[in-house]
């Protein structure tokens, strides 16, 4: 079989050296397919408008997925129904190259809805060739989203029945909804006349692509006698008698007076920005930096469990206390609770500061608890270790019975922080986390208020009064007097 | 100089650094913080960020990247791992490099957004159809987060395969300094990429091949690529092992926690040690046959947050020796309690 390409042009190949078998000079496809066609009217198009160089061809899985037998361009074969989707990113990769994403109906309409339609939603700066002969080509005549209501089919053996199958989508009509696209139209191959309409419509297209103007979609309708189980000759008759009355030829949409091209964006950064951005503050040591107080030191690793509710900042506190005890030359680690809980309104970390390298970052007894309210408390308290550290949100918490008798078996220090009342007294709820951290470096002084000012000045560099406001409550909570009498 | 950064930043820093020109994804817990520091880096530098519509299409979209030459990645969880194993195969066929983050979390089904490691076999067995195999690394440190997305992105490109880094939640959710290197310079040119020009002309990236002859062709020379990385990439990394009674097993977060508990059994006089594989495809079968010699050595532990995936390579790996071999796992989004470990410890 194999219908001859008489002339051919300068995008397809002389001889189809991939073609497996001894016959290189003709298709694969049967006699009367709409798929030569199409291919040659692609190929002409794209020598006459000077692409063919440029251009990279998306296959399908249908019969067209050997189009590379064909094509004298770059070709890549995507999976069925992902061509829209490998196109994207093909042109994305190189924007000043021609991207051409040619898909059957199943391809298209079935398997690859999704692709199609966000590509197109997106508007792509690509050509897609949608070939709809309302069947399934390559497998052997399955039905097709596009088949006609009471086609036969091999899946749909008494004809196709809307109250079973639906009915056939009309993929145009739905692309020419989308804002984006700038050009959706349906054409057909089952005669000289729309062969010709649909050269030009593709050549339209090609030059859509061209200026840069976005997505084009070009629909065809195809014959597929094989399959339809009729003779080639009488190829047109059945199209015009079932498909065409269902499928109406026209252009659904043009807007391409109206796009403008698409210019490719400038980089706004060099990546040495970026990583500079990220960087922590460098200290020499532990004392560089204009602070006063003598530091204790970290001499043993030390772990951490911050918790309350979302909101309170119990994150960025962990995160914060690390990026101190990173500038002063100390190790640190930093898990969130990221799971269900933070959802359900309580979170918690686990941070580990250390003089040496860290092992395991996880924390399952804890040195030192904060706690931020009553719920994290109770859960967490029985964690800490012999002799271990809780410092407590004492303007919300007061009820401590339920842990006292685990407190005072463990000889565990307390230590009550009126951290919501110095947030709240600032005007703003969402300090009560650097009040706590402001009275944890008064009782352990590991770390100097200058460094957290400094710290708090590039992380919010844009936002001045959010760094005054920090400053602020972290000496609130500095100044306040030690409340560890309760034990 | 020190930056504070989560996993999940970091593998976008090391791919930023490493020249990486695209990324496509789908939000997913817990590996969204890759797509949003990817939505916020890639554009800023005139690259290419794309929130595809599914998994199906990001892995698609990476596919066609790829195919162009481009250095690209995509990351996600369990349930989106799934999805993209259709494009993984054809990206594996096809013989493209690329970079797959897997931030893993508990499975099956929807399962929940806790850590596991439970995508192990998926991702070292291949995943999707077909022979193939991707190459996989597990680090268990935000450094190594960036630097095996460095490391990763070469190795694909050297090998013409995908790169996958499987990392648990905690490794993509924890926080730890990093020193960022300088950006990766002279990446190889790639003749076979579809550049859109001339050079193009006769590129072709395809895994039809009709022809049975030609196609098993096409399976061995994966096959003899498979054995080149076997032979070649194993890494592996062995602390205080060669005299040890107890070696514990674990990659990911959990070799994290055996490192302190060896510290800790250590300083009670136990003789234990750690083997932590680092690719896990290939699996680095050599520390195995390394620790066969230990004459101390009676048994090894391996510690898992999956249904034994890995105890079964290592017990592979061990074929026909005489050590004992035992399995500590957690599943659902649970950590290994080191209380456990210890008990399996002083009780061998
Ligand atoms: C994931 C997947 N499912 C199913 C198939 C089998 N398959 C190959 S082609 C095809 C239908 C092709 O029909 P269409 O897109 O209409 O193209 P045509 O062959 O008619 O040109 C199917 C179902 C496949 N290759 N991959």
């Amino acid at each position: 079989m194999g219908n001859k390409i008489l002339k051919k042009s300068e995008a397809f190949y002389d001889v189809f050296f991939r073609k497996p078998g001894d016959e290189k000079k003709s298709t694969t496809y049967c006699a009367g397919c709409g798929h030569g066609i199409i291919h040659k009217l692609i190929a002409e198009a794209i020598t006459d408008l000077g692409m063919t160089e440029k251009t990279t061809f998306v296959s399908p899985v249908g019969c067209s997925v050997f189009a590379y037998y064909y094509f004298k361009t770059g070709n890549v074969e995507a999976a069925h129904g992902r061509a829209p989707a490998v196109a994207t990113a093909v042109k994305r990769s190189h924007p000043d190259s021609y991207v051409i994403c040619y898909q059957g109906d199943g391809d298209l309409a079935a398997i690859g809805t999704a692709e199609i339609l966000h590509a197109a939603n997106r508007g792509e700066n690509i050509t897609v060739i949608f070939v709809n002969n309302a069947i399934y080509g390559m497998t052997g005549g399955q039905m097709a989203p596009t088949s006609l209501l009471n086609q036969k089919t091999a899946t749909s053996p008494f004809g196709r029945d809307e109250a079973e199958e639906g009915y056939p989508l009309r993929m145009s009509e739905i692309i020419a909804t989308l804002d984006a696209p700038v050009l959706v139209a349906r054409t057909s191959v089952h005669d000289i006349k729309n062969i010709m309409q649909t050269r030009k419509l593709i050549r339209k297209a090609l030059n859509a692509q061209k200026d840069k103007k976005g997505f084009s979609f070009i629909e065809i309708l195809s014959q597929c006698p094989t399959n339809w189980k009729v003779k080639p000759e009488d190829a047109q008759e059945w199209m015009e008698k079932n498909m065409l009355p269902y499928y109406k030829r026209e252009v659904f949409k043009d807007i391409l007076d109206q796009a403008a091209p698409v210019p490719h964006p400038k980089p706004r950064k060099e990546i040495a920005e970026i990583v500079e951005l990220l960087a922590l503050p460098e200290f020499k040591t532990r004392k560089d930096n204009g602070g006063e107080t003598t530091l204790k030191t970290i001499r043993r690793e030390t772990k951490f469990k911050i918790a309350g509710f979302g909101g309170q900042g119990v994150l960025s506190l962990g995160a914060f206390l690390c990026e101190l005890a990173i500038v002063n030359h100390y190790h640190s680690t930093w898990i969130p609770s990221y799971g269900p809980e933070m959802r359900g309104g309580t979170a918690n970390c686990s941070v580990i500061l250390s003089p040496e390298e860290i092992a395991s970052p996880v924390v399952q007894e804890i040195d030192i608890l904060v706690a931020f309210n009553h719920p994290s408390l109770v859960k967490f308290h029985s964690n800490v270790k012999e002799e271990g550290l809780i410092f407590y949100n004492n303007s919300i918490i007061n009820d401590l019975s339920e842990i006292m008798p685990y407190v005072r078996r463990k000889k565990i220090q307390l230590i009550g922080v009126d951290a919501s009342n110095a947030a709240d007294s600032l005007g703003d709820p969402r300090m009560v986390n650097v009040a706590m951290l402001g009275h944890m470096i008064k009782v352990y002084p590991y770390f100097q208020l200058q460094q957290a000012d400094l710290l708090l000045e590039k992380k919010f560099s844009t936002k001045p009064r959010l760094v005054e406001l920090n400053k602020q409550a972290l000496r609130r909570g500095f100044e306040q007097d030690e409340m560890e009498n309760i034990v | 100089m020190k930056s504070f950064l989560k996993g999940n930043e970091a593998v976008v820093m090391g791919s930023l650094l490493a020249g990486c020109q695209s990324y496509y994804g789908y939000p997913i817990t817990p590996a969204s913080e890759i797509t949003h520091a990817a939505a916020n880096y890639f554009p800023q530098l005139s690259r290419t960020f794309l929130q595809a519509e599914s998994e199906v299409a990001a892995i698609n979209m990476v596919y066609g990247a790829a195919a162009a030459g481009e250095r690209t990645m995509t990351a996600s969880s369990g349930p989106g791992i799934s999805l993209m194993c259709e494009g993984l195969s054809y990206i594996a066929a096809c013989e493209l490099p690329c970079l797959i983050v897997d931030i893993m979390r508990a499975g099956p089904g929807l399962g929940n957004i806790g850590p596991e490691q439970s995508d192990y076999y998926q991702l070292t067995k291949g995943g999707g159809h077909g022979n193939y195999n991707t190459l996989v690394l597990a680090p268990n440190s935000v450094q190594e987060m960036l630097d095996f997305a460095i490391i990763g992105f070469e190795l694909a490109d050297n090998y013409r395969i995908p790169v996958i880094i499987a990392a648990d939640g905690v490794i993509g959710q924890m926080m730890e300094p990093v020193t960022l290197p300088d950006p990766v310079k002279n990446i190889p040119e790639k003749e076979w990429a579809l550049t859109g020009d001339k050079r193009a002309e006769y590129n072709l990236h395809t895994s039809i091949f009709l022809d049975h002859d030609q196609l098993e062709e096409v399976n061995l020379r994966l096959d003899r690529k498979h054995r080149q990385i076997m032979a070649n990439e194993q890494l592996f990394e062995s602390y205080r092992a060669d005299d040890a009674e107890i070696i514990l097993v674990g990659y990911g977060i959990v070799s994290r926690q055996l490192k302190a508990l060896v510290n800790q059994v250590r300083k009670q006089g136990i003789k234990a040690g750690l083997i932590r594989p680092i690719t896990l495809w290939p699996f680095p079968s050599k520390a195995f046959e390394e620790i066969r010699n230990y004459k101390a050595l009676r048994k090894v532990i391996v510690a898992e947050m999956s249904n034994g995936q890995l105890f079964w390579d290592v017990k592979a790996a061990l074929d026909n020796s005489s050590l004992e071999i035992s399995l500590i796992n957690r599943m659902g989004g649970n950590l290994i309690e080191d209380q456990d470990l210890l008990k399996e410890i002083t009780n061998s």
